[in-house]
């Protein structure tokens, strides 16, 4: 009760945009009126009480493919975040462990990868491998987990120098404990933070990709590419291309509300409760 | 509206963000020129009465009602431009940890001269003219460039005196001073204090002096106002706090800090050899912090390691633990030779030897309960299963005088002094030979720290365990050493029992640190001055 009370209003309506995509991710594709790839009248028809969203480029209904599109768009960027946040905590925790030349080399190569912009070593590698959506998720993950592995790194460095895990390292723990008991329990509440906002950068980059043709491929739907095959639209003064745009605001949006409130009061990465 | 006063506080009440009250209706009066000590342990309210002067609520704090007139002006009713003028021209404050409160990035004398010139006080030759005579005044060496030195370029004390010159220099009518000699070390703080006493009876500036420790207000308040949580114990003048406290929580305090220094020393024992260091040098970096250390300790028995910081107490006890490895030297336990790193030595070598650390918040992990914390030990020892291991917990808890439903409680449930138990209890849980405190009670208020030494105390009797006792409080030394030995830049300066390291003849360093140590006497401070050659203001 004490918890659900600490919830604030804006992390609510953040908390319902997040389970309303769930529920989207989950049953999109079932509940959609219509196939995805079904050409159901000419394109950019405005919305009818048919298609509540009206039409795209190629007669297609907006509403379904934006339903279906949610399991692609969404799966894509939670599956790269997982896999990032799995790598990047993993060698994060060992460079701060460890430390010395392990961490130094990690560190190293680390840096050299987050000196490319993101956007490039992803457009060559997509460029190179051909873009299929294992391709995609593993891209994605390993040039974000930078980032986590830099985050996972530095506060499992500050927990690491408590007296409390010195305690644990004097007593001859060994590296599960110490990783699994003293140092990952105080550190979820930044890096669970740290993932609400990765996995935004990540739906956002995962729908830049796709807006310049580079993420996931058609017949698919998704968000991103969805803006982009119908940019054409809003020269002509039609709403087409807001509707995606809109949902991935939304959700972004969301994701933010609830991190917010995850992240205030506890700025500190010292892991401590204070 | 009487003029003599220069602040009046009537009825203070400050709320905490979450609404809790921290100061409760507390009134308070300054006369120009009067200085006084408010006392009280932590959370008692004194930093955040002495904020309030100011009209400032720290962390989200509010002053929810009552009055604060500084000057005849009252903070409550102007507004904050109004406040503003008076913060620094009327009233300033001198922080305890001036390490934290200077600009590294800006010269000192830069950051002394900005009061009076935000303010217009000043311009700028008068405002260079005034912090020379200040800095003169505080005895800072070569004062005339003292300003142009960077903040990491002056010693902690220097520091310390500086912020005093900043605080001053748009000669405030009132000085709010925050434990101002707390972090320094007792030889440095009497210099501190003495210049702090003079300074303000020559400008006739008025203060609020901060402190949990009764012995340095003795030397410097006029009248004295005693908190706990957040309410008025008692007040009056100096004398008759120190004297005739009425209140029994004033007497407590007053004869806690009176029996602080009258330890005799304690039993000695004639066991084993339990440790023994020989030739220990360590370096940090390229400094040398430990120089050929020797330390033996008996079975049973209470070393104590004493010295000011950077004396190399704390890392000789790092040392015998494995923490930082050693340049050279042997360190034995029980005639047996450790590996120099805790990662190459025994399990069995690691349980024989426990640490208690200063600071019991970041002891705890603050995800496990208390149970899980102290039966860990006892699992990874001796794996224990569930059962035994709630027994075990239970039986430790009443042996270190904690409730047994504490076991299900995480840390921050529970307050200093516990934590501090709890953290003894888990070196206990692991039936250690040897202790190692580490300034176990110099985080904690007087009476708790009172406590938990007599804890220990109890605990070594009954269990027979040795201390390695690290601090740089010479009271503490008194009371629950066997034996002392006096550290001081990584050297040990004089090694015997308690007894005569204490007494005649001294060792001059040693003389030093025990004639700093403030006494509850209202002339220790003069007697003491006089003493060393210096001037008595």
């Amino acid at each position: 009760m004490k918890f659900l009370r600490s919830i604030t209003p804006t992390a609510w309506i953040g908390l319902f945009i997040i389970s309303l995509n769930l529920v989207l991710f989950v049953a999109g594709p079932h509940i959609a009126p219509f196939a995805q790839e079904e050409i159901v009248g000419s394109p950019f028809d405005p919305p009818s009480a048919a298609h509540w969203f009206g039409l795209d480029q190629n007669g297609r209904d907006m509403l379904s493919r934006l339903l279906a599109g949610a399991q692609m768009s969404i799966g894509v960027s939670l599956a790269a975040s997982v896999l990032s946040f799995t790598i990047g905590i993993t060698l994060g925790f060992i460079a701060a462990i460890f430390g010395g030349w392990l961490d130094t080399v990690l560190s190293r190569i680390v840096d050299t990868v987050m000196c490319i912009p993101v956007l490039i070593s992803a457009l060559v590698v997509l460029q190179a491998l051909g873009s299929s959506i294992p391709v995609l998720i593993v891209t994605i993950a390993l040039l974000d987990s930078t980032r986590v592995f830099r985050l996972a790194r530095i506060v499992a460095q500050g927990i690491n120098v408590l007296e409390y895990a010195e305690t644990a390292r004097l007593r001859g723990e060994g590296l599960l404990w110490l990783v699994f008991k003293e140092i990952l329990p105080n550190a979820l509440p930044p890096l669970i933070a740290e993932f609400g906002l990765r996995f935004c950068f990540t739906f956002l980059f995962v729908a830049g990709l796709s807006f310049l043709g580079l993420g996931i491929q058609p017949p698919f739907a998704d968000w991103g590419g969805m803006v982009k095959d119908n940019q054409q639209a809003i020269l002509y003064g039609l709403y087409a291309p807001l509707y995606p745009a809109a949902a991935i605001a939304i959700l972004t949006i969301g994701v933010n509300l609830v991190v917010d409130w995850l992240l205030a009061g506890r700025s500190a990465i010292q892991g401590a409760d204070r | 509206m009487n003029e003599s006063k220069v602040l009046q506080i009537r009825g203070l009440k400050v709320a905490a963000p979450n609404g809790a009250i921290l100061v409760d209706n507390v009134d308070l009066d300054l006369k120009r020129g009067e200085v006084k000590g408010l006392i009280g342990e932590s959370g008692a309210g004194k930093s955040t009465i002495g904020l309030a002067a100011m009209g400032y609520g720290r962390n989200g704090c509010r002053i929810v009602g009552g009055e604060i007139i500084v000057n005849g002006v009252s903070l409550m009713t102007i507004d904050r431009a109004g406040r503003e003028a008076v913060r620094g021209a009327g009233i300033a404050y001198v922080a305890q940890s001036a390490a934290a409160a200077f600009n590294p990035a800006m010269k000192i004398g830069e950051q002394i001269m900005e009061g009076p010139l935000y303010h217009g006080i000043m311009n700028r030759q008068e405002a260079e003219a005034w912090m020379l005579e200040l800095l003169q005044a505080l005895q800072l060496p070569d004062y005339q460039n003292f300003g142009s030195r960077y903040p990491h370029q002056v010693s902690g004390g220097q520091l310390q005196r500086a912020m005093v010159a900043m605080a001053m220099s748009c000669r405030p009518d009132i000085l709010v001073l925050d434990e101002p000699t707390t972090a320094l070390d007792v030889t440095t703080q009497i210099e501190v204090l003495a210049l702090l006493r003079s300074l303000i009876q020559r400008y006739d500036t008025a203060a609020l002096y901060i402190t949990h420790d009764l012995a340095v207000v003795a030397q410097i308040a006029d009248s004295i106002l005693v908190l706990r949580h957040g309410k008025e114990v008692e007040a009056g003048s100096a004398e008759q706090i120190l004297e005739q406290p009425q209140q029994d929580y004033t007497r407590r305090l007053v004869s806690e800090r009176k029996a602080h220094m009258s330890g005799e020393g304690v039993h000695h024992k004639n066991g084993e050899v339990l440790l023994e260091a020989r030739d220990v040098t360590a370096y940090y970096g390229r400094k040398k912090v430990l120089d050929k250390v020797q330390c033996l300790l008996r079975k049973g028995e209470t070393l104590a390691v004493v010295g000011e910081s950077g004396s190399g107490k704390s890392t000789l006890a790092r040392v015998i633990a494995g923490l930082p490895p050693h340049s050279s030297g042997v360190v034995s336990l029980a005639g047996h030779r450790l590996a120099d790193k805790y990662t190459q030595r025994s399990r069995e070598e690691l349980r024989r030897i426990q640490l208690v650390y200063q600071l019991p918040d970041v002891a705890l992990n603050p995800r496990h309960t208390v149970g899980e914390i102290i039966g860990r030990p006892m699992s990874f020892y001796f794996g224990m299963n569930d059962e035994q291991r709630a027994s075990e917990v239970n039986r430790l808890l009443d042996l270190i005088g904690l409730p047994r439903d504490f076991a299900e409680r995480l840390p921050k449930a529970l307050s200093g002094g516990q934590k501090q138990r709890v953290c003894i209890a888990r070196a206990l849980a692991a039936r250690p030979d040897l202790i190692i405190c580490d300034e176990v009670t110099s985080a904690l208020d007087p009476l708790v720290a009172d406590e938990i030494l007599t804890l220990l105390q109890s605990l070594q009797n009954e269990l027979g365990v040795s201390y390695l006792f690290i601090t740089h409080d010479l009271g503490v030394v008194r009371r629950i050493a066997d034996r002392t030995m006096v550290m001081q830049h990584g050297r040990i300066v004089e090694t015997g029992t308690t007894e005569e390291v204490f007494a005649p003849p001294y060792q001059p360093y040693t003389e030093q640190l025990i004639t700093s140590v403030p006494e509850l006497r209202r002339d220790w401070l003069d007697g003491v001055l006089a003493k060393r050659g210096l001037p008595v203001a």
